[in-house]
């Protein structure tokens, strides 16, 4: 068997068992909880009658394990069962906001990899330049600002100052891609900030590394050209780093979303959480910390996955 | 504490700057009621005052003095994050220099569940627990502490155990030497360093999620005056902003004070993180 092959196998049955252990812990997470559900939610004067039928609505009182079998059996197919606040089923309170939140992480991520890269590599072969130092620096920003801090500068600057760009989000079903561009382009550009120095960064890292090695020295005393070594040369042996930290940063997107939809009013699955934390809406924070978790599970997966196959070494065995 | 101050007087610009915005935050949060004009949280003028005296920075929609809050903000906000950090560094770097000088069941078991709960995004964890336990400032710190240990866990249990492959380890087993005196003589004082910087890293990171949470109206709970939850309740002014005059402008900024203030504490401890690993590094150009 193709040695690759078995190590990207390998690597899937690590990840889909560390999926499986977080639905466990979200699932348990709750269990666990001080108390009774039912009388956590109606209150300390709720009537027999009423904590029976909360129960009896709520499924709590079959055992533990079959009701977490259920649950993940829903869960796999998109049912989530139904809100401890409102009594909807989850998965129409959550199904559009959910496509929003990935619009918006998509959006973002479109903006920010191909400058990432594009500049990372730009920074790489003008080594200590003036872009350079800016781009030093600018990492150090985007890691000590909040994610709020940048938001705020952005609406301010161009939504109230300059006006060009709303300072909310509120985009429904309707709204066409071209307006939905718009709206969500503020928040994107937020969350782009946030991650386009580290990924910057990286690549500039990964492409230095390789420029240090002795063939791409042979390369250059070759007489080939600047660029067509980095491309040519460097750039195969760099992918699988770059592909990775640009996998690791979409999974921070995912994370990072949350911050962001809840300052411009994103009608997103962030917002869903945020709230359902407040109102302690079991079900919802379940079923919300499953689909944010399995996202950023299954991105790192993908890195990992991704950066076996594209390294050069492992495809060529001896 | 010659050392200290020989390093001091080699140190870069940046390592200064970041020193001077530490101990500037350092004086405020500790002589939070000496500094501040008025306090902390009691009504104290009209609401949403422009900049003038006494209000230097305005005050907020309950009428409270902005500038005493960002004072007081400093001691709340910062005081929560380093409890939190040296809790989290307690747990994991015990753990971490456990799992490295014991080894045998110990090692495998605590990298695997450090592994699961790294899987998580502390952000979400963070969500699902605090809502099992509700917002109180000691569920805040414990979730917030047990989540960044992990970290600290990876960091101190590697460095720990390229340490323990050094001769001078060997020496010392040989001589006799317990556990206990072997994390204590050859094993912290090594791994010093490296640690110190992560400690200033994890503050930052604490700090931020802190800062983050209490934005979401999840951690720190008002009346205490804190910089997320400040941001929180200011956002809405910065549409009111005006740029025709400066008074009208400064509605604008009434977001941005509390979170520049986190974010340039945030700079500040990162420039004087690069100085100790750059030092630690040994690179000397």
């Amino acid at each position: 068997m193709n040695p690759i092959l078995l190590i990207v196998l390998k690597r899937l049955m690590i990840g889909l068992l560390t999926l499986w252990i977080v639905t466990v812990i979200i699932f348990a997470a709750v269990e666990l909880l001080p108390g009774d559900i039912a009388t956590e939610k109606l209150g300390q004067a709720a009537t027999p009658e009423s904590l029976a039928a909360f129960r009896e609505k709520f499924d709590l009182n079959r055992p533990m394990v079959e009701r977490y079998l259920s649950w993940l059996g829903g869960a796999v197919t998109g049912d989530f069962g139904i809100s401890m606040a409102n009594q909807r089923p989850i998965s129409e309170l959550i199904g559009v906001r959910t496509a929003n939140t990935f619009f918006l992480a998509g959006y973002a991520a479109a903006l920010a990899v191909p400058i990432a890269v594009v500049s990372g590599m730009l920074a790489a072969l003008y080594n200590r330049s003036v872009f350079d130092r800016v781009l030093s620096n600018s990492t150090l920003a985007a890691i000590s600002f909040p994610e709020f801090f940048i938001a705020y500068i952005l609406i301010l600057i161009f939504s109230v100052w300059l006006g060009w760009f709303p300072s909310l989000a509120n985009v429904d079903v309707d709204t066409g891609l071209g307006e939905r561009l718009y709206k969500t382009f503020l928040p994107a550009m937020t969350l782009n900030l946030i991650v386009l120095a580290y990924m910057m960064r990286m690549t500039r890292a990964a492409i230095l590394n390789l420029l240090a090695l002795p063939y791409i020295e042979m390369a250059h005393l070759k007489g080939i050209k600047r660029w067509r070594v980095i491309a040519v040369h460097a750039l195969p042996n760099a992918l699988a780093p770059i592909i990775s930290v640009i996998a690791l940063n979409l999974a921070y997107l995912i994370v990072g979303v949350v911050l962001v939809e809840v300052v411009f009013v994103y009608p997103g699955l962030g917002q869903v959480l945020v709230d359902a934390v407040s109102n302690r809406d079991v079900t919802v924070v379940q079923a919300a910390c499953l689909i944010f978790a399995a996202t950023y599970i299954l991105l790192n997966l993908l890195a990992d996955v991704l950066s076996i196959i594209a390294n050069p070494r492992l495809l060529h065995p001896r | 504490m010659r050392n200290i101050i020989h390093h001091l007087r080699d140190a870069p610009i940046s390592a200064w700057i970041g020193i001077v915005i530490v101990v500037f935050y350092a004086v405020l949060a500790i002589g939070a009621p000496v500094f501040a004009p008025f306090p902390e949280s009691a009504s104290v003028g009209a609401q949403y005052q422009p900049w003038a005296a006494p209000h230097y920075l305005g005050t907020d929609a309950l009428g409270r003095d902005v500038m005493s809050r960002l004072i007081y903000g400093a001691r709340n906000t910062v005081g929560i994050a380093l409890v939190t950090t040296a809790l989290a560094f307690t747990l994991g770097a015990s753990f971490g220099l456990l799992a490295a000088t014991v080894g045998g069941w110990f090692d495998p078991i605590a990298s695997r569940v450090v592994d699961v709960l790294m899987a998580i995004p502390p952000l979400i964890f963070a969500l699902l627990i605090l809502t099992i336990t509700g917002t109180s400032i000691i569920a805040l710190i414990l979730v917030i502490a047990v989540l960044d240990s992990t970290r600290v866990f990876r960091l101190s249990r590697a460095v720990a155990q390229g340490i323990l492959t050094m001769d001078y380890i060997e020496v010392a087993r040989m001589r006799g030497e317990g556990l206990f005196w072997l994390v204590r003589k050859e094993v912290l004082p090594n791994a010093a360093a490296p640690l110190i910087a992560e400690f200033g890293l994890r503050f930052c990171f604490v700090f931020l999620f802190i800062s983050a949470l209490s934005f979401l109206g999840l951690g720190i709970q008002p009346p205490t005056a804190d910089w997320g939850g400040m941001v929180r309740e200011s956002a809405k002014l910065i549409g009111f902003a005006n740029f025709a005059t400066w008074q009208t402008a400064t509605f604008g900024l009434a977001p941005l004070l509390p979170a520049g203030a986190i974010a340039l504490l945030t700079i500040g401890v990162n420039l004087i993180v690069d100085w100790v690993l750059h030092m630690s590094s040994g690179l000397k150009d």
